[in-house]
């Protein structure tokens, strides 16, 4: 829930996703002319668009068209950074957090490297393995079938590593700085069986059947080596990466982190999200920190305020989102104009001595909770350099958040995201798994 | 998932190398080529050819032994092709049969006992006939030997379920009830096969179908254990109802040896036994009122087991990676199982309404563990 603002700059293209079109193996599908119209069509210059394979998508309803071409396109797996981060934000996610169950090292890193090989394929929109279908009749198929036909959706799959595994195959000399396990802030009321995890997954994609195809392969997989922990569907992303696209909406119907670090900008990138080659550890280098946390809505109690309260809590209007006393909602807002804890005024940079963070939360609904409570909320994925750096002291500075009466913050996790995976030779996790132990 | 019910037979038709064969007993018009005189006395079992074309056959069988005897034709894996029973001393039988190109053998059982006195035969036909690792035969043999013993062992096991329930000795009736399932339990696909038997004895209540009556058309396991554990009290129904599992029990181990079995159904069947495990004992859906789930959860375990040891030289040959890990995971989910109770060669279980929330996730992550890999043993069985 928090807003993050700066100066918006489209110096060049998002780090994210380095290499050219398509997966290395080079059988990923060209996109089709069609989609390349929809691509200039969408203003983006077209050459970025190829070379990085960062497709902007605008937001649906506002310009469907371009979106239903672009939205088929794959996203180059390999680069210096791992995809899902600064790429523009899919309209779905399906993020998965696993323990580990083996305590067999080799054994954990055969599944890493499996799950490399898994996600390249995916990624390009083909099947895993041999496929869904024409194997041996007695036995069940390589893929599970139901992303069959689909396109590859710029399905993006990002990994991350918990502190908790840090504590296993000896790796605790390997253990981030950075790292550091989450403070108890004001109003968590954690469930654990929703919190933590030896590493994670985030599928984001345009097709959640995409989406939830990969991480149910990932999760089939790893079977007997890791177990998924807890895992959380997410639709109607809640920010946006690419600031030529109106901000959506939150289920509270109001537009939150209008001035979210966007995935052109290599600068802020680099100041506030990637680790840098001296930050340490070496293998940490060009990834980023990421915490997930389920804030849980009190929707009715919300839907059953005022439209007064509702605008001076986020310190925004809710027609356009324009900052109090501002008429656009790219408007530089004036903080001393909302009420001292106004969501906006109190999650903003000025206010946190500059933390920054790059936000690619989720809406949830996970049907209703038994009380006839609709069981939703944001699920919150925050990418920094550190975490020290952003999201403490942000949540920190949340406490006093009148925000806080209509939200709780139910699950919690933190990860390190290592580099992206170089070439058809690289894999999850190599830099930290390869070092001696 | 597929229905487990339906998978034995499901497999068995996908494997057509030994195709099931009905065998018939009545009077037909079979050329000379396909009449085989079966001489059989209390120590020999002569046949007039070894070798005869395959399609429509007569068995010319006569008894010149002092004792009543029959007659099987077996497949290699001891499916009966067709049998005749009650040839008395200096009778005359005939049978007939339809078989497929391939191996079979012919066995006299004087005095209707034991495994007979065997002779191999073989039917020649124009049609390819796929070969399978005679291997692959005696696995299927030993795990039809398996599942008739279960059967037979179980049966005194449920009789002194049913007494203690006719008695009305509800705390001796609690003591049995696990007990008598165990041998159901590790042969549940096997089991199941008999689309009919399953729903009389092993139905939950929920597995009711629209419009039955659960005091009126619920039998079986389950409905004993409701009054037991739930009601605490026996009545005449229940009575009724013991006797009624004893009558549909005996029916399983009369038909149990007959069962299709095939290499990949074995296969198959012991990944089934870890599905049931995941699907109804891990959430403790099976045994909502006694708790007695791990009971059926070790059996289902053990059974699968016992199907993949039998195909394991095979399947070693042709992955050993998957038999290491499998040999691996079985390991592993035994240990965790062992936690559960104090004596390891005992059934004497924790009550599975005492294992929490985090225990219960460790048992199914364990059982996915194994599940996953197991679910690729028929491929390697019939690579």
């Amino acid at each position: 829930m928090t807003d993050t603002s700066t100066d918006t700059g489209a110096d060049g293209n998002a780090g994210a996703d380095g290499n050219a079109g398509a997966g290395a193996d080079g059988n990923a599908k060209a996109p089709t002319r069609r989609s390349l119209i929809g691509w200039g069509g969408a203003g983006l210059a077209l050459g970025a668009a190829a070379a990085g394979g960062a497709v902007a998508a605008a937001r649906s309803g506002d310009d469907a068209s371009p979106v239903a071409a672009a939205a088929g396109a794959p996203i180059a797996f390999h680069g210096a950074h791992q995809a899902g981060i600064a790429t523009p934000v899919q309209d779905r996610l399906h993020f998965a957090a696993f323990d580990v169950k083996t305590d067999d090292r080799d054994e954990f890193v055969a599944m890493l490297k499996d799950w490399t090989a898994a996600a390249r394929r995916m990624t390009a929109g083909k099947a895993v393995g041999d496929g869904a279908y024409g194997g041996l009749a007695e036995a069940p198929p390589d893929d599970t079938g139901e992303a069959l036909g689909l396109k590859p959706s710029r399905l993006t799959l990002t990994i991350g590593f918990g502190p908790s595994l840090f504590e296993k195959f000896g790796l605790t000399d390997s253990r981030p700085e950075a790292l550091v396990d989450l403070p108890q802030f004001a109003g968590d009321n954690l469930d654990r069986a929703r919190s933590g995890g030896d590493l994670c997954v985030q599928a984001c994609a345009d097709d959640p059947q995409v989406a939830v195809h990969a991480i149910r392969n990932l999760a089939r997989i790893g079977f007997g080596k890791v177990a998924v922990r807890w895992s959380q569907l997410g639709f109607g992303k809640t920010s946006s990466t690419t600031p030529e696209e109106q901000t959506p909406r939150n289920l509270m119907g109001f537009k939150d982190g209008t001035r979210n670090i966007a995935g052109t900008e290599t600068d802020r990138l680099k100041k506030f999200v990637w680790v840098g080659e001296k930050d340490g550890p070496e293998w940490m280098a060009g990834g980023s920190y990421l915490v997930a946390r389920r804030i849980r809505m009190h929707i009715e109690p919300w839907d059953r305020t005022s439209l007064q309260e509702q605008e001076d809590i986020f310190g925004r209007d809710k027609g356009e989102g324009a900052p109090v006393g501002k008429a656009k909602e790219r408007d530089k807002p004036f903080l001393k104009a909302m009420l001292p804890d106004a969501h906006v005024r109190l999650a903003h940079p000025d206010s946190n001595h500059g933390a920054t963070i790059l936000r690619r939360g989720y809406s949830f609904t996970d049907g209703t909770d038994g009380l006839g409570r609709l069981d939703a909320g944001l699920f919150f994925l925050a990418y920094q350099r550190d975490v020290r750096e952003g999201f403490i002291p942000i949540q920190r500075n949340l406490a006093t958040d009148a925000l806080n009466e209509y939200i709780q913050h139910v699950g919690s996790a933190v990860f390190a995201v290592p580099p992206g995976v170089r070439d058809a030779d690289d894999w999850w996790g190599r830099a930290l798994f390869s070092k001696e132990a | 998932m597929r229905p487990l019910r339906l998978s034995v037979v499901t497999a068995a038709t996908t494997v057509a190398a030994l195709t099931a064969v009905t065998g018939c007993t009545e009077k037909s018009s079979a050329g000379e080529d396909g009449v085989i005189a079966v001489t059989a006395t209390d120590t020999k079992c002569e046949v007039s050819k070894k070798e005869f074309p395959a399609g429509h056959i007569e068995l010319d069988i006569e008894n010149k032994g002092s004792k009543v005897t029959e007659v099987y034709v077996l497949f290699p894996d001891d499916r009966v092709v067709t049998e005749r029973e009650n040839i008395g001393p200096g009778t005359k039988q005939k049978v007939t049969a339809e078989v497929k190109a391939g191996e079979y053998q012919i066995a006299c059982k004087p005095g209707m006992k034991g495994d007979g006195i065997r002779q191999k035969v073989t039917a020649k036909g124009s049609g390819k006939v796929a070969k399978r690792d005679p291997r692959l035969d005696t696995a299927v043999a030993a795990y039809r030997k398996y599942a008739q013993a279960q059967a037979d062992e179980t049966l005194p096991l449920v009789k002194v379920f049913a007494d203690a329930v006719k008695d009305g000795d509800v705390e001796a009736a609690k003591k049995a009830y696990a007990p008598s399932r165990i041998g159901w339990e590790r042969t549940e696909p096997v089991a199941e096969s008999f689309g009919d038997i399953d729903p009389k004895v092993d139905v939950r209540e929920d597995g009711l179908e629209d419009g039955q009556d659960p005091e009126k058309d619920w039998t079986g396991w389950h409905r004993l254990e409701r009054s037991l554990w739930k009601d605490g009290k026996l009545t005449d129904r229940d009575s009724e109802l013991a006797d009624q599992l004893v009558k549909d029990l005996e029916d399983w181990q009369n038909r149990v040896g007959k069962a299709e079995i095939t290499p990949t159904s074995m296969a198959n069947g012991a990944k089934e036994l870890l599905d049931e495990v995941a699907t109804g004992k891990v959430t403790g859906e099976e045994e909502r009122y006694s708790h007695t789930d791990l009971v059926d959860f070790k059996a289902n375990v053990e059974g699968a087991e016992e199907s993949y040891e039998l195909l394991k030289s095979v399947a070693s040959e042709n992955d050993p990676e998957l038999t290491k890990e499998l040999d691996k995971q079985f390991a592993a989910l035994n240990t965790l199982l062992d936690k559960y109770r104090a004596d390891k060669n005992g059934y004497d279980f924790v009550s599975y309404d005492k294992v929490g929330k985090d225990d219960r996730k460790e048992l199914s992550d364990a059982v996915n563990a194994l599940a996953e890999p197991l679910s690729q043993l028929a491929a390697a069985v019939v690579k």
